[in-house]
């Protein structure tokens, strides 16, 4: 276990480092002429020249990204180039917002797609069809456009929800549950139709096996065989699906946060790279493929718990 | 952003002009086709059909509302809505196709070398995939964006890249599950060269899962290409409908219906994709259905949902209704452990009519007696025994007769099914069953002792530390040297034969009146089915337990049985003592099966109706008397003749 856990956080560095260096790499080569840019319109050319060389933007690739590794090594991101503002302090302010909504609107998903999918794989009938039938709708309307249409909907007319967010700094728990509700429902909807689905086809494979049949031979009642065997055993599929879910999250709430005006990570993201803060971008791609990387391996050792053959190879 | 599309890499093998039919009698494939035919056609006829050059502004007329001149009004520039919405069909399709193209030609190569060759090549791609399928793909596609500027063309590419481990991943696994199939052996045997056999055989196989594929793979396109646009990253001078959506919504508050149009269109588009592919799949499915349906007659899987979700709510009432007044049984007939009468056991098909595969079987078992049913697959044996067990698939139905247990009905006259709560209080106390395989019959994620630990906690109503004794005792008692050992193992770290006898040591953990054998060492070695054989034996005399064993081998019935009982087509040919049927066999078939047995050797053929065996097909006798060919091959006989022919041509 030990030496499978170690395996795994050495081949995310690797990756880590890989990521970087291409992310990195499409940066250097970016058409945008960052340190105009910064000062705008106004300056001369001598002084676009004087802040390219302030910010390294002469250096070839490989010694500005040593050189951004170094300081990353060593703790410091660096600072952004269009405001004072450090990238680790930048980061910490935007990150929990995206966090939450991407952490609750999976957990939402993980709770609803089991019960959704294990009702439609047991009792078949009505819950399946509207399941079967919810999952091409789902794959059907992007989740951006489903939050479109919801802000128009619920906060738009009706003004049930405020259309741009209520978070300041420091803002009261309050200020995050209005703000975040909406977002999160929005994210929800469309992972759970297709988690549902997947849940579903899981559970159905676990029911059809022989070991079911024989459990029910010794008396063992339905519902301990579905709690204790077959969830278990669809555990691992339904994980990995969440697990490429929560990654394909991490990319959706760009736009959501765009469209509900949230002041996250994903915002930040975009203003960055189409201004051409490398810093900034760099940090946002450090974070999210740490992220990613840590719930990859989370799924890894959590399947390894649950199925005894994965634990020994 | 990738959705893992669910596919079986091997329903490839389908394609065929049936297919188009299955897609086009099934409606929503019809509307799907029908709604992507008329975007092309818009698509396609952009230039002649818009009123409007896509970029043509009327400054002074912006945010019209529709009618008049602007037939969908204008945007927040003053330019056709109507007119730009059929120029960004053309641009959102085109490059939606473009996304797909470059991710296909990425992935399939790269799958099919990785899955042909594997070797290090496979080391390198599998991991690079990794590496693709963890990148956060908006954040590459933001950076991209920045590098390479503002184009839809560009990003559309790069989301190819990001996307093509879909490809990949399902041409390796499809590639890998056919290389080393026998009609792919026969062919590189033959001589026939990498390219051809990749080209003939494989391609072949992956052809229907890349269709699907592509469908989805199109639909996350055009979402994601909105999405990038929405985001105001789009060229705004080309006309695509995630331009328009941004725009759209930036003008919300201003003119609310100037999103709908692209939401719609993109809504519609991607909707149909899904149909199409979700269309193709099913089509698919049905093919495989079919071709199941023919190989194992007994097989029932959810095909029949339709019915299920029918039927069962009339015979759950009559069931009741009928345990709340249950009758007698027979006088004359308590005495028997059990006894079927006149059963029938059929499936309800999707076309309203009932297949049939038990008819009027009866038989009963005593006290203390083996009573073996014989007969080949599909003869109704296992779903005779299952009947008893009421453990049928959901969708059986019991089409007539009863079967009574100790004097009192299980399955009472007029029932549709076998009584779950009557069941319920007889399975693993009063009769006991031993699967068929071994392995598949433990749940791999637990250990072995807490599987027979736990259904004798319930049970019984023991302790664990009582119920754990007890297993161990039991583990020794079915001949397992080290009890502990096995007892703290994970199925999977047992063999086959130890597996079985666990699941013996299941069976009687209980003390049950009636043990129900499955073809119990069918899927065992041969030097490990006499120790089995020995051990069931051994079991049934100490505890006088009755049995029956349900088998194809005359042998083990000979072996251990008093009585027979001969099934065929779901019927009973022939019953009597075993020593009397041996001696003297009545019916033609089970004359068949004794000589099958008196040979020593597995029958070659399927037995056909009550017909002497068939002359044995030459080509195949030749490769089994060779060993080129062992008995679970047979199957693939056919492709294997096919690709002999075809390296004939």
């Amino acid at each position: 276990m030990v030496t499978f856990t170690l395996k795994r956080i050495a081949s995310g560095i690797v990756l880590l480092v890989a990521i970087s260096l291409l992310t990195y790499t499409l940066l250097y080569f970016s058409g945008t002429n960052i340190a105009r840019n910064i000062l705008g319109d106004m300056a001369t050319e001598d002084q676009v020249a004087l802040k390219q060389q302030e910010l390294g933007l002469d250096q070839p690739l490989f010694a500005r990204f040593l050189d951004w590794a170094g300081g990353v090594l060593s703790g410091d991101l660096g600072r952004s180039w269009f405001n004072a503002e450090t990238v680790g302090q930048s980061l910490m302010n935007r990150l929990p917002i995206t966090l939450t909504l991407v952490v609750v609107a999976i957990l939402l998903t993980a709770i609803l797609a089991t019960v959704l999918g294990m009702t439609a794989a047991v009792k078949r009938g009505w819950v399946d069809r509207v399941v079967q039938i919810g999952a091409v709708i789902g794959d059907a309307i992007p989740g951006f456009v489903l939050a479109i249409i919801f802000v128009t909907i619920f906060a738009i007319q009706l003004g049930l929800f405020p259309a741009i967010s209520t978070i300041a700094p420091g803002a009261g728990p309050d200020a995050w549950l209005i703000s975040l509700t909406l977002p999160a429902i929005a994210m929800t909807v469309t992972a759970v139709t297709s988690g549902a689905q997947q849940v579903r086809s899981a559970v159905i494979a676990q029911l059809e096996k022989d070991y079911v049949r024989t459990l029910r031979s010794r008396g063992v009642s339905e519902r301990e065989i579905l709690f204790k065997h077959v969830l278990r055993s669809a555990a691992p599929a339904g994980l990995t699906v969440l697990s490429l879910q929560f990654i394909g999250m991490l990319g959706g709430v760009v736009i959501i946060e765009q469209i509900f005006a949230l002041p996250g990570m994903g915002a930040l993201a975009v203003s960055a790279t189409s201004l051409g803060d490398i810093p900034i971008v760099m940090g946002v791609v450090l974070y999210t493929v740490i992220i990613v990387i840590i719930v990859n391996l989370l799924v890894d050792l959590a399947n390894g718990w649950l199925n005894p053959k994965v634990r020994v190879s | 952003m990738t959705q893992p599309v669910d596919i079986d890499p091997r329903a490839g093998a389908m394609v065929r002009s049936s297919l188009v039919k299955r897609i086009f009698t099934n409606p929503l494939g019809i509307i799907a086709v029908a709604i992507l035919a008329i975007m092309i056609l818009a698509a396609t006829f952009a230039a002649l059909l818009a009123p409007f050059d896509q970029n043509f502004a009327d400054i002074g007329n912006t945010l019209a509302a529709p009618g008049g001149e602007h037939l969908l009004g204008t945007d927040s520039a003053g330019r056709d809505v109507w007119s730009r919405l059929l120029y960004g069909a053309q641009l959102t399709l085109l490059s939606a196709l473009l996304c797909a193209a470059v991710a296909i030609g990425i992935g399939l190569p790269a799958g099919l070398i990785a899955g042909y060759y594997g070797g290090p090549f496979d080391t390198g791609a599998s991991w690079f995939t990794n590496l693709l399928m963890s990148l956060p793909g908006i954040i590459v596609l933001l950076s991209a964006r920045a590098a390479l500027g503002p184009s839809v063309w560009i990003s559309m590419i790069m989301f190819g890249i990001l996307i093509s481990p879909g490809y990949y991943r399902l041409t390796r696994t499809a590639v890998q599950s056919v290389r080393n199939e026998l009609y792919v052996d026969a062919a590189r045997v033959a001589g026939l060269g990498d390219g051809r056999i990749i080209t003939r055989h494989i391609l072949s196989v992956v052809r229907a899962p890349l269709i699907i594929q592509t469908a989805m793979v199109l639909g996350v396109a055009i979402a994601v290409q909105s999405g990038l646009e929405f985001l105001g990253l789009g060229n705004p001078a080309e006309a695509t409908w995630g331009v328009m959506l941004s725009d759209g919504f930036r003008n919300v508050y201003l003119s609310p219906q100037l999103f709908v149009w692209p939401v719609l269109a993109i809504g519609l588009t991607i909707g149909a994709l899904v149909l199409l592919g979700n269309a193709v799949r099913d089509a698919l499915e049905d093919g495989q259905k079919i071709a199941k349906a023919k190989r194992r007659a007994t097989d029932a899987t959810g095909a029949v949902a339709a019915v299920d979700a029918r039927v069962p709510a009339a015979s759950d009432v009559r069931t009741r209704a009928v345990s709340a007044a249950l009758p007698a049984v027979e006088a004359g007939t308590e005495h028997h452990l059990l006894r079927v009468s006149n059963l029938g056991v059929g499936y309800p098909q999707a076309d309203g009519s009932v297949r049939s595969v038990v008819r009027n079987v009866s038989f009963h078992v005593d006290r203390g007696e083996v009573v073996g049913i014989v007969g080949e697959s599909g003869s109704g044996k296992s779903q005779t025994a299952f009947s008893i067990l009421g453990l049928l698939p959901d969708t059986a139905r019991i089409t007539g007769g009863t079967i009574q247990f100790d004097g009192a009905y299980t399955v009472a006259p007029g029932d549709e099914r076998v009584s779950q709560t009557r069941l319920r209080a007889l399975r693993g106390r009063r009769i006991a069953y031993i699967p068929q395989e071994p392995m598949s019959n433990l749940d791999p994620a637990y250990r072995v002792g807490s599987q027979l630990v736990r259904p004798m906690m319930l049970v019984l109503g023991i302790s664990r530390a009582e119920a754990t004794r007890r297993a161990l005792d039991l583990l020794e008692k079915v001949g397992i040297a080290d009890p502990k050992r096995t007892f703290d193992a994970y199925p999977h770290e047992i063999s086959g034969g130890m597996a079985q006898r666990v699941l013996i040591a299941g069976a009687i953990s209980c003390e049950p009146d009636l043990i129900i054998a499955d073809e119990p060492t069918t899927a065992l070695d041969v030097t490990v089915q006499a120790e089995v054989l020995d051990l069931l034996r051994d079991m049934q005399k100490e505890l006088g337990v009755g049995v029956i064993l349900v088998t194809h081998n005359f042998g083990v019935v000979a072996d251990l049985a008093d009585r027979v009982v001969v099934m065929q087509h779901g019927s009973v040919v022939e019953a009597g003592q075993v020593r009397d049927i041996l001696r003297d066999p009545r019916d033609v078939y089970t004359r068949t099966l004794l000589d099958s047995m008196l040979e020593g050797k597995e029958p070659m053929t399927t037995l056909g109706s009550s017909a002497p065996a068939a002359p044995v097909v030459p080509t195949l006798a030749d490769a089994a008397r060779v060993g080129l060919i062992t008995d679970v091959a047979a199957t693939a006989s056919t492709e294997t003749n096919e690709a002999i022919e075809e390296v004939a041509r």
